[in-house]
């Protein structure tokens, strides 16, 4: 695999990226205070006087936040520590109630992991493993608005304590590629496991980006830290961006700083952030309101059973078990909601049909994500909005599988149905499309075809087997498009020898 | 160790005190007084030792994710969270306007 | 008819649930002792007559309705003005939250409130805690009521809780409410010849209570004798679901079970706080302690407690390095003071906010914390206290093998005088070098009266007990109650 190299004055350059994704647990309830997590509510609205920091208050860690983290640790292989407690990281802003952030330095909850991220789409081998330094749990700051009047800030604290998982990736990544495609494999994990929604335009999953750019084979250079950065698109952006104004600063005499930086999408490239003198003494020490969090096996092991099947076991499964091909298994596991979809339309159409699931897997991966993907996209639709239901679309499957109907009248029903959401069976009954099967009616119109068109035969046998599709066409035409045709081709074969 | 006046001008800055120079010219020597006093504790071996974590040997409970099981440590509560907030306008907390 | 306010916590209590007066007549009695004696000792920053009048009546309500009493029905308190309280001003001494008015009630403050206690006032307290003289409120010193023999010079009540040792020791108050960091409690105690308990670390909640430094900050009662102490820690602890280090433990009957008989005890003296220059009143209230519990039963056994030296020094790293990021959170934006020069922006409005509101003590430790943990010195500083405290909490189990409880003086010398140490802020600390060990360990610790000194002011025994168990503490200091005979009593002057 060749490298993805920025070119420059004096020659090729490497960049190195490493990302800290801050992802939001998915819970009704902040990670130290029994305020919601909800979002969109009225500001101040989900502040407890805990959030607030208000004297005297103190933090009761929430069970399922811990819960969440192991099981998103044990989901990337990672090492889970049993023994693991908070510290605070001590600074003033506006955003930071308390004057310091709970979060995990010295003991996170969860050590060393990783996960495999896919290069290319089209091609399976294109894989690499991407290192997860850690995991821990941290509180979410609070929001500040600029825009509402004309000499002050607004503090609104909805989101001051709402649990974060910061997961940390290892320096490995090497192109904008490589980190986006190493987030959008995190945020599928994250949903698969239950543990983060992956709403990054809400908020509850963003990147810090760190770059560095060097020559090959060369030591890591001086990094920068783009901050918030919330779509894999900008991710990859902020990538490409940051290295080529790194080499260009580099190449132009100039070093560069460790600092700060945001993304502006609208100009695409990153800026400095204001930087604060003291940004990086954060004094960091054990929070003594708070004791060690110590895990025991059958709350590891529980954490465990409780994850569902993962992407690449999934998408592994889909192949081999299925014999679905790569692309529609990379396809059908890339979301949760879509391999869950794809799983009811299969037991769906499996058990209609009365075959195992392996036997009418691809017939379901194809139409799904040729037929019933293309619709949708039309109609500009997910599959979460799809009007037809996993049910719906199994019976669909069944009616082709069994011959009820054919392809072309199939799509035919696809359409009604999206239109209607009425069900394929009464639509198949009421537009009078179903097949014959009949091979007795089929022999007769076969017969009457061939005997209206000696001619024709006589070239077919001498020769000329291009006719053969004539022969076809025509007998669907004596049928009104209705014969079975595995079954008209059959006997015409039969019958023109 | 011992700290001079630029040590204690960046200290105080770090803890978002204001101090005037006379102020931190009367500080330095109280701190280094103090800062040698402590350093008494260099002599005592600590080898093999863990620091305390928890000085009555317990551990983290842990509480059920639910909103607003106690009403005292539950949201909703605007009225209180902003009944003695210098500049609480709108359902917000004011604060000199800030450039980011 | 007996003057209401020189009656105790029991007889107080004994006496509205007789019938021989109501609460309400004691409420009165001490409202009127507390507004008689503010202007000259200054012990309250708050005074809420309202309130204890409205407990007082509750209680005689139910006493009328042939209800239940509580544990404190009838009994008017005063409460340390570190605790949260719904709708009156609570201020930690500090005027950064001088116009604080929570809307919440600190778990203590309700559990006795709910025992039917009221309150008589919020009690004056070295500045969020910091001190050993209460001389850094930002309201005025508190002036004891103790003097001399023949002298006028105002004496320190001690500290920080010193509207609390200063009101209970002045009669003006039956009991209050004190929190004990590195010795809080008992320091003041000690001064004005009262008694007064810090449980276990995590017997009582601290939600609610303005922290100082979380892993030390303790709350107890503080009362004139060990009976009184047991009724209102009973009232005061078990525990929170919403403080982490509250213990999960039922509360026990302590005050049922008071028993100054120490036989097939063992009682531990540590050699090293017999400290060179030791004040001689002091060696020799020590030494009468001793022969006390002697005669009450117990065996007395030397030990060591190696580590004792290191105590004050680690204290002075942890504390304030606790103290530096919990008083973060007074920043002007939510709540207290605000103090916004003309242009000034975010950061400038906390320097500003914080410059002014806080004490000069307090922005001592503030950046003594700030340095310990500042990046390069953390490990030397900070981690090697934890490691010290370690071995120094070692050294109590250690003994505790062999002892039940230990005996040592509580503070090295009796009450001195206002000003005398202000401008010496180590001598200062040294005040608590007997408290702070046991501060360090979580143990619960008491100090009772043993007598007065050559100048006539009273000396504090402290005891020391393992881990939950207050009732050997208590016990200890019954006996030491019993025989020391000590009724001297701050002669009336205000």
């Amino acid at each position: 695999m060749t490298g993805y190299r920025i070119q420059g004055a004096t020659g090729e350059w490497e960049v190195v990226v490493g990302l800290e994704v801050h992802a939001q647990i998915s819970t009704q309830a902040k990670l130290f205070s029994g305020a919601a997590t909800a979002f969109g509510a009225e500001p101040n609205t989900q502040v407890s006087l805990v959030d607030a920091a208000m004297p005297g208050m103190l933090p009761v860690p929430n069970m399922e936040c811990i819960r969440q983290a192991v099981r998103t640790g044990i989901a990337i292989n990672a090492q889970i520590n049993k023994w693991s407690r908070f510290d605070r990281k001590n600074y003033f802003y506006a955003d930071l109630p308390q004057g310091y952030q709970i979060s995990q330095l010295y003991h996170p909850i969860v050590g060393e992991g990783s996960l495999e991220v896919q290069l290319d789409d089209k091609d399976p081998e294109s894989t690499k493993t991407i290192g997860i330094e850690r995991i821990h749990v941290e509180q979410d700051a609070g929001k500040l608005m600029h825009d509402q009047h004309p000499t002050m800030s607004y503090v609104d604290l909805n989101r001051s304590g709402v649990a974060l998982m910061e997961i940390v990736s290892r320096p490995d990544l090497r192109s904008p590629v490589e980190a986006g495609a190493y987030l959008a494999k995190l945020r599928t994990i994250l949903r698969y496991v239950g543990s983060c929604d992956g709403n990054m335009d809400q908020g509850s999953m963003r990147a810090d980006v760190n770059v560095s750019v060097r020559k090959p084979g060369e030591p890591f250079g001086t990094r920068t830290e783009t901050k918030n950065v919330n779509s894999v698109r900008f991710v990859m952006a902020v990538v490409e961006q940051e290295a080529k104004r790194q080499v260009a600063l580099i190449e132009d005499g100039g070093t560069i700083v460790q600092e700060t930086r945001l993304y502006d999408p609208d100009r695409n490239e990153t800026r400095s952030m204001r930087s604060k003198e003291d940004a990086h003494d954060y004094r960091y020490f054990p929070d003594p309101d708070l004791l060690p969090i110590v895990l025991d096996d059958a709350f590891v092991e529980e954490c465990r059973a409780s994850l569902p099947e993962l992407p690449d076991a999934k998408r592994h499964r889909y192949e081999t078990a299925l014999g679905l091909s790569p692309y529609n298994a990379g396809v059908l596991t890339a979301e949760v909601e879509t391999s869950r979809w794809f799983e009811a339309l299969l037991a769906q159409s499996a058990t209609q049909q009365g075959k195992p699931e392996g036997e009418v897997a691809k017939q379901a991966a194809n139409w799904l994500t040729s037929e019933l993907f293309g619709a949708l996209n039309k109609l500009g639709k997910g599959l979460l909005e799809s009007p037809v239901s996993p049910e719906a679309g199994g019976e669909l499957l069944a009616l082709i599988g069994k011959g009820t109907i054919s392809g072309s009248a199939a799509k035919q029903v696809l359409e009604i149905m999206l239109e209607t959401g009425n069900t394929p069976g009464a639509i198949v009954e009421r537009e009078g499309l179903t097949q014959t099967s009949d091979t007795g009616a089929i022999k007769a119109a076969v017969d009457a075809v061939l005997a209206a068109n000696a001619d024709k035969v006589e070239q077919y046998k001498g020769g000329k087997e291009a006719l053969f599709g004539f022969f076809v066409g025509q007998t669907m035409k004596a049928m009104q498009g209705k014969g079975n045709p595995g079954l008209v081709n059959e006997v015409l074969k039969a019958k023109l020898g | 160790m011992s700290v001079d006046t630029a040590t204690v001008a960046r200290i105080a800055s770090l803890a978002r005190i204001k101090v005037t120079d006379e102020e931190i010219a009367a500080m330095v020597p109280e701190l280094n007084g103090i800062l040698a006093w402590v350093e008494q504790l260099g002599e005592v071996n600590v080898e093999g030792i863990a620091p305390m974590t928890a000085v009555i040997p317990n551990q983290q409970r842990l509480r059920d994710d639910v909103v607003g099981a106690d009403p005292l440590t539950g949201g909703g509560v605007r009225d209180k969270v902003l009944s003695n907030a210098p500049a609480g306008e709108h359902g917000f907390f004011g604060v000199p306007k800030v450039i980011e | 008819m007996t003057d209401l306010t020189d009656l105790g916590v029991a007889a107080i209590r004994a006496g509205v649930a007789n019938g021989d007066f109501s609460a309400t007549e004691v409420a009165g009695a001490f409202n009127t002792a507390v507004a008689d004696a503010q202007p000259a000792l200054n012990a309250f920053i708050t005074l809420t007559p309202d309130k204890a009048l409205e407990a007082a009546a509750a209680v005689d309500a139910d006493r009328a309705a042939g209800k239940a009493l509580g544990k404190m029905a009838g009994v008017p308190i005063g409460m340390k003005d570190l605790f949260a309280t719904t709708g009156t001003k609570t201020t930690a001494a500090s005027q950064i939250l001088g116009n604080f008015v929570p809307p919440y009630e600190s778990t203590v403050s309700q559990k006795l409130w709910d025992a039917g206690a009221g309150m008589l006032g919020k009690l004056n307290l070295d500045q969020f805690a910091m001190g050993s003289s209460n001389e850094t409120s930002a309201f005025g010193n508190v002036i004891s009521p103790w003097r001399r023999e023949g002298d006028t010079a105002q004496l320190a009540p001690g500290g920080s809780s010193g509207g609390s040792s200063a009101a209970v020791s002045a009669r003006i108050a039956p009991a209050a409410t004190g929190t004990d960091t590195g010795g809080s409690i008992r320091q003041p105690a000690a001064f004005t010849g009262i008694s007064g308990i810090k449980p276990t670390y995590g017997r009582c909640s601290r939600w609610g209570i303005v922290a100082f430094a979380s892993s030390l900050d303790q709350a107890g009662p503080m009362a004139r004798d060990v009976r009184d102490c047991a009724i209102m820690l009973e009232a005061m602890a078990g525990f929170d679901p919403k403080d982490s280090t509250s213990l999960d433990l039922p509360v026990p009957e302590w005050e049922a079970n008071l028993n100054a008989d120490l036989r097939g005890k063992k009682v531990g003296i540590p050699r090293e706080y017999r400290m060179d220059g030791m004040d001689a009143d002091v060696a020799r209230a020590w030494d009468e302690g001793i022969a006390w519990l002697k005669d009450a039963g117990a065996e007395i056994v030397d030990i060591n407690l190696a580590h004792t030296k290191y105590a004050l020094p680690a204290y002075y790293i942890i504390a304030p390095a606790e103290a530096s990021s919990n008083l973060a959170r007074y920043d002007g934006v939510r709540y207290g003071l605000r103090d916004l020069p003309q242009g000034a922006g975010l950061q400038d409005m906390y320097a500003a906010t914080r410059a002014a509101g806080f004490g000069a003590e307090v922005k001592r430790r503030i950046l003594m914390g700030t340095y310990v943990l500042s990046a390069g010195f953390y490990d030397a500083y900070y981690t090697q206290a934890q490691k010290v405290r370690t071995l120094i909490s070692r050294d109590f189990m250690d003994a505790f093998q062999t002892v039940d409880v230990i005996l040592a003086p509580t503070a090295p010398t009796a009450a001195f005088g206002l000003g005398e140490m202000v401008s010496d802020p180590l001598a200062m600390y040294l005040n608590d070098v007997f408290a702070v060990p046991a501060s360090l360990a979580g143990l619960p610790a008491m100090s009772v009266p043993a007598g007065l000194d050559r100048q006539g002011l009273p000396l504090g025994l402290q005891l020391i007990g393992r881990p939950f168990d207050e009732q050997g503490v208590l016990d200890a200091g019954l006996a030491i109650e019993a025989r020391a005979g000590f009724t001297a009593r701050p002669a009336k002057w205000w």
